[in-house]
């Protein structure tokens, strides 16, 4: 056989234009320039911020690890983050298994009425928070009504009833997200995997999942974040009591703005960061 | 010789919704044969592949593998292996995980596994790739990890959908004959689509040719070429003339036809061809003499058994090997006809010109008389 290149060639850069709109493309740095800076300006001072040793929030009156060390001895706010990270977990594992079968079967059957499941499907997205804020109220205080009435129980809203909620929004989103990843699965794969003596969940387990995995990881940490960011649906599903971090952040700011709040916020931050960087490698991983 | 029957379709049927993609079919695939199906796009070709493989199941009919009867088996439970046109590797495997696959669902003992794995990989020349990855293979060489992926799993039949399509010209013909070479090697019974006939006359044993949901013919590939028995197949294989005409004499397997020009051809019949029946000849332009008629001399066939109609040189061309000209018939049709270039033809001025007058012969068996 002749010799054949190896390895693909790269495809070549496209060739650039001769003639470069010179000022098109200073503006374009500029635009840049500013949309990055708004972007981190204020993620940067409220870091830093959070290492001044000054009770005002915009006054910096040298470094401290003070407002750290005040925050994890405060209870409260320690466990409002407990619960966020609770409800995030719990909600999460539940919206991504559920989301990604959603998804699945969506992009894998066609049937009557897809279209139709599939506005559903969009509609947590699209309509305000403070809708789907109520509209779980509403439904929530209906159905424990319904409830107590018939079992003579006092069951209340509480922590269960924001993850229900933040359930019902993350299906949504991670629905989409293994969508997007879906279409560009070649479900051909999953023919070869059978054709090879795979049975429908062999198929699944080594073929699909792992070739998915990376949208619904993506998922995931969307709807992840999303449930840990969330004031107005937690806010109005919660009962007395049981604060998210949000929540409870809300709260205080409402009193004053103290670095303390600006310590937690960079935690969060990092926490985030650290999910997003963490999911990278993951991604990045499975396609060694 | 009696040969044992590998794969059987018994008046098959499969329907998509109000589209009939295979038509009451009945097939038959020998052990160890290499088998194609050829017909242009959309006849039915890869239905018949899935329903083998078991990816659609039959409207009707029955599919029987060495006696047994495949009804609904899934896919994972079939004795035969596939290769795709795409490929279709897994991208998150290694190219020796992929050519492991099969024997892992099948629970092979993990030194088998190893073993095999590397027979596999040396069978198609890959014995150093084992750990690449597909997608930094050459085309050829994924078509050929495809193919070691499937063989290294014994299937009782292999299936390939086209599966040269994507490669280039010389490629192609390269793996061609390599298909060919492991198959007679390994003697497995292959079943081959495509909608290219060379491919099919070159490496077959035998050949079904289908259009529209229906196999019209099966044969070895000489069959397939000088005998066919349908003017779709005669068409489709090769290039050919057609000259209509209704049977005016049958003289054993020799009819004489008279054309719409008033003319009288002989040609091969083949059976059930009655007197009166309008009919189509088929006369492959390589099997035609053109002689050139000096002025004056009249056109006089070389012989009884030679069908001759005077006829105008219209263009040539040159192509290498062959010259092929187009001449046009007294009724105003044209008819190709193809010259070996056995001797060197430099000299242009001995050779064809437009306009010049002819006399196109050929024997009688050379001729075909097709029903439909
Ligand atoms: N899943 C399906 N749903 C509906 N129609 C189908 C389906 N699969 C095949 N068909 C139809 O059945 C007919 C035969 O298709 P098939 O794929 O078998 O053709 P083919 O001979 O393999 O063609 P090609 O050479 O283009 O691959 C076509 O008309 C096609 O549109
Ligand atoms: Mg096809």
């Amino acid at each position: 056989m002749a010799e054949e290149t190896l390895v693909r060639p790269l495809p070549q850069a496209a060739a650039r234009p001769a003639q470069r709109n010179r000022w098109g493309e200073r503006a374009l740095q500029i635009n840049a320039f500013f949309a990055y800076f708004f972007l981190y300006a204020p993620i940067a001072i409220l870091v830093i911020f959070s290492f001044s040793n000054s009770s005002f929030a915009g006054v910096w009156g040298g470094f401290t690890f003070d407002w750290y060390i005040r925050l994890f001895q405060n209870a409260r706010l320690m466990e409002a983050l407990r619960n966020s990270v609770y409800v995030a977990l719990i909600s999460t594992t539940l919206a991504t298994m559920i989301g990604t079968l959603v998804a699945l079967g969506m992009e894998r059957f066609r049937f009557k009425g897809r279209t139709s499941l599939d506005a559903v499907l969009y509609l947590p997205i699209v309509i305000p928070d403070i809708v789907m804020a109520v509209m779980l109220l509403l439904f929530f205080s209906t159905a424990l009504q319904l409830i107590n009435g018939m079992f003579g129980t006092a069951m209340r809203m509480n922590l269960t009833t924001v993850i229900i909620a933040h359930v019902a929004f993350n299906i949504s989103f991670v629905a989409v997200v293994v969508r997007a990843s879906l279409k560009s699965f070649d479900w051909r794969m999953e023919e070869a995997a059978q054709d090879l003596g795979a049975n429908e969940w062999a198929t699944f387990r080594r073929i699909t999942l792992p070739l998915i995995l990376p949208g619904i990881v993506g998922g995931a940490l969307l709807g992840f974040t999303l449930s840990l960011d969330d004031y107005v649906i937690a806010a109005f599903t919660t009962g007395p009591g049981f604060s998210t971090l949000p929540i409870e952040v809300f709260s205080r700011v409402r009193r004053s703005i103290t670095p303390e709040i600006n310590a937690i916020s960079t935690i969060m931050l990092l926490a985030s960061v650290l999910l997003v960087v963490a999911s990278q490698i993951f991604q990045s991983r499975q396609h060694r | 010789m009696a040969r044992t029957i590998a794969v059987e379709l018994a008046s098959v049927t499969k329907r998509f919704g109000d589209v009939t993609a295979v038509d009451n079919t009945s097939l038959q695939l020998y052990d160890g044969e290499f088998f194609s199906l050829l017909g242009p796009s959309g006849c039915g070709k890869t239905t018949i592949l899935r329903m083998l493989a078991g990816f659609e199941y039959p409207t009707s009919g029955s599919i029987t593998i060495h006696g047994r009867e495949m009804g609904h088996t899934p896919p994972y439970k079939r004795p035969v292996n596939t290769v795709f046109q795409s490929y279709a590797l897994f991208p998150h495997m290694t190219v020796e995980q992929n050519v492991a696959f099969g024997l892992e669902m099948k629970n092979a003992p993990k030194a088998e596994i190893k073993t095999r794995v590397v027979e596999a990989l040396e069978m198609v020349r890959l014995g150093e790739y084992g750990n690449r990855r597909p997608r930094q293979l050459s085309g050829g060489q994924q078509q050929r990890v495809a193919l070691a992926r499937a063989l290294v799993n014994q299937p009782e039949v292999l299936l390939l959908d086209e599966p040269l399509a994507a490669l280039d010209e010389k490629l192609r013909k390269e793996m061609q004959l390599e298909l060919k070479g492991l198959q007679e090697r390994l003697g497995i019974t292959f079943l081959f689509v495509t909608h290219d006939q060379e491919e099919a006359l070159t490496m077959s044993d035998r050949i079904g040719v289908m259009n529209r949901g229906h196999i019209l013919q099966v044969g070895n590939p000489i069959e397939i070429y000088e005998r066919p028995t349908s003017r779709f197949v005669a068409d489709f294989i090769g290039e050919t003339n057609f000259v209509s005409g209704t049977v005016c004499e049958l003289h054993g397997n020799i009819a004489a036809i008279n054309t719409a020009a008033g003319q009288t051809l002989r040609g091969l019949a083949q059976q059930g061809v009655q007197v009166g029946q309008p009919v189509t000849i088929s006369i492959r332009p390589e099997k035609v003499f053109l002689t050139p008629i000096s002025n004056g001399t009249p056109p006089t066939p070389p012989s009884k058994h030679m069908n001759a109609m005077p006829v105008q040189v219209e263009r040539i061309n040159y192509i290498g090997s062959d010259t092929r000209i187009i001449v046009r018939l007294h009724d105003g049709n044209t008819f190709d006809v193809w010259e070996s270039n056995t001797r060197s033809t430099l000299d242009r001025d001995e050779y064809w010109q437009p306009g010049e007058a002819a006399l196109l012969s050929w024997p009688e068996e050379n001729a075909l008389v097709l029903t439909e």
